[in-house]
């Protein structure tokens, strides 16, 4: 009996495996498919909840992990976005700099170190930063520091491979410029007022103030010509005091300094 | 008998059903519950070798009409796993409380590599290492967990036949 049906199935294997699809073993199983099938969609209608419900559980098992996936890629494209956020801010800053050096604002006579700001200021009693790049860099005391904003102010402390830079706010620092307006010359002190400018002298709001560089004799100032500095705010005089009140706004913004170019006379 | 055989096709042809319609879809690794094979093997240890054959050969039809499959590859294969089953249980594996665990595992292998062979007499494509490495463990696993509920039903519908021996009192 059991020898018969295994032949008869080698049998139902060798017509059917030789006879065309629309042989008679075909279509006698698409005949019993067809009978099957309302069984096979009972079923399907039968277990479908069933189905939904694992289906949901299994679900919130893999949305579990996706999530813990998700949540760790998202972490790393966040770093770096980040990263190429902050790369793309220094490559501007940069080719600013890069056009600044190149261009015809810049200094004759100098060349330029660039160097990244290592450390702010840690207090506001403090307006020094520290820079990257020192005297192997041929950097020295008193050498102006610049933006292309603008003048940043003076190094005043000098290491092998880092510099302190005294910032144009510095109390310390005294810049001596000039309105290319109408050339009304005087004192820039801490960034913040134009002193030393007579009442002769015509100053207006909005007048840009530059280093005015002077020369007598062997002495000349420590900055070039030229350097924008600010913009005047405000002016005011009394009748008592010998000099003009002018006040200024730095054109460098020292908030968000974050590399620097130091003038080194070519000559030197 | 005609009870037996009734229930029998029953018992397979839900057996089948559920098998092509809801357990092929599970796939873990390839490998899926083969509920065919397991309510087989718990027919065949119960009802001996020409019924294990005779419902491996019906259960294998069914599947392969319902799976438009070549017509009797597992109608080939289910009726020799019968039969074989059926001459085990007739024979070493009676009365024996792992003999559905035993023949299921044996059964599981030889059918995967009996199929695989088959497939490929056939020229159809048939991975050995999907079938034998990846899909085969999982699908021993499932067997073996279906194979405790699926003899406990077949157990209550295949009552065990009368023995035959009756109490013979000796006179005299």
């Amino acid at each position: 009996m059991a020898g018969l049906l295994v032949l008869l199935s080698i049998a139902l294997i060798t017509i059917y495996f030789r006879e065309s699809s629309g042989g008679g073993l075909h279509q006698v199983q698409s005949a019993g498919a067809t009978v099957l099938r309302p069984f096979e969609v009972a079923t399907d209608r039968v277990s479908r909840p069933f189905r939904d419900a694992y289906g949901y559980f299994a679900g919130l098992v893999h949305a579990k992990s996706e999530n813990k996936r998700l949540r760790a890629e998202a972490d790393k494209w966040r770093q770096l976005a980040t990263q190429n956020l902050y790369a793309s801010s220094a490559n501007a800053d940069l080719r600013r700099k890069l056009h600044f050096v190149n261009s015809r604002a810049f200094p004759s006579g100098y060349r330029s170190v660039g160097a990244d700001i290592l450390a702010q200021p840690s207090s506001a009693f403090e307006l020094q930063v520290t820079i990257g790049a020192g005297s192997n860099s041929g950097i020295q005391e008193n050498d102006p520091v610049v933006t292309d904003e603008g003048l940043v102010g003076t190094v005043v402390r000098v290491a092998n491979n880092q510099s302190l830079v005294a910032l144009l706010i510095d109390d310390a620092t005294s810049v001596s410029a000039i309105d290319v307006h109408t050339r009304a010359r005087g004192i820039v002190k801490a960034g913040g007022s134009f002193d030393h400018v007579g009442k002769d002298q015509r100053v207006n709001e909005g007048d840009q103030l530059v280093t005015s560089g002077w020369k007598e004799g062997d002495l000349s100032s420590i900055y070039p010509p030229g350097i924008p500095i600010g913009q005047v705010t405000a002016v005011g005089q009394n009748e008592v005091d010998l000099y003009k009140h002018v006040q200024l706004q730095p054109f460098a913004n020292f908030k968000t300094l974050s590399s620097v170019l130091v003038l080194i006379p070519k000559n030197r | 008998m005609i009870a037996d055989i009734g229930k029998g096709a029953a018992v397979l042809f839900v057996a089948a059903i559920v098998q092509v319609t809801l357990l092929s879809q599970i796939d873990v690794f390839h490998g899926a519950p083969d509920l065919v094979l397991v309510t087989l093997v718990a027919v065949a240890l119960l009802r001996g070798t020409i019924f294990g054959a005779a419902a491996g050969f019906g259960a294998g039809l069914v599947v392969d009409t319902a799976t438009l499959q070549t017509l009797g590859v597992t109608s080939l294969l289910l009726t020799i796993a019968g039969y074989w089953i059926g001459r085990y249980g007739e024979t070493t594996g009676r009365d024996r409380t792992h003999a559905p665990f035993v023949s299921v595992a044996v059964v599981t292998l030889l059918y995967s590599l009996g199929a695989l062979v088959l497939h490929y007499m056939l020229g159809d494509p048939a991975s050995a290492s999907r079938v034998l490495l990846h899909a085969f463990p999982f699908e021993l696993i499932f067997n073996l967990i279906l194979t405790l509920p699926v003899y406990a039903l077949c157990r209550r519908l295949f009552r065990p036949p009368p023995s035959g021996l009756e109490e013979v009192q000796l006179l005299g």
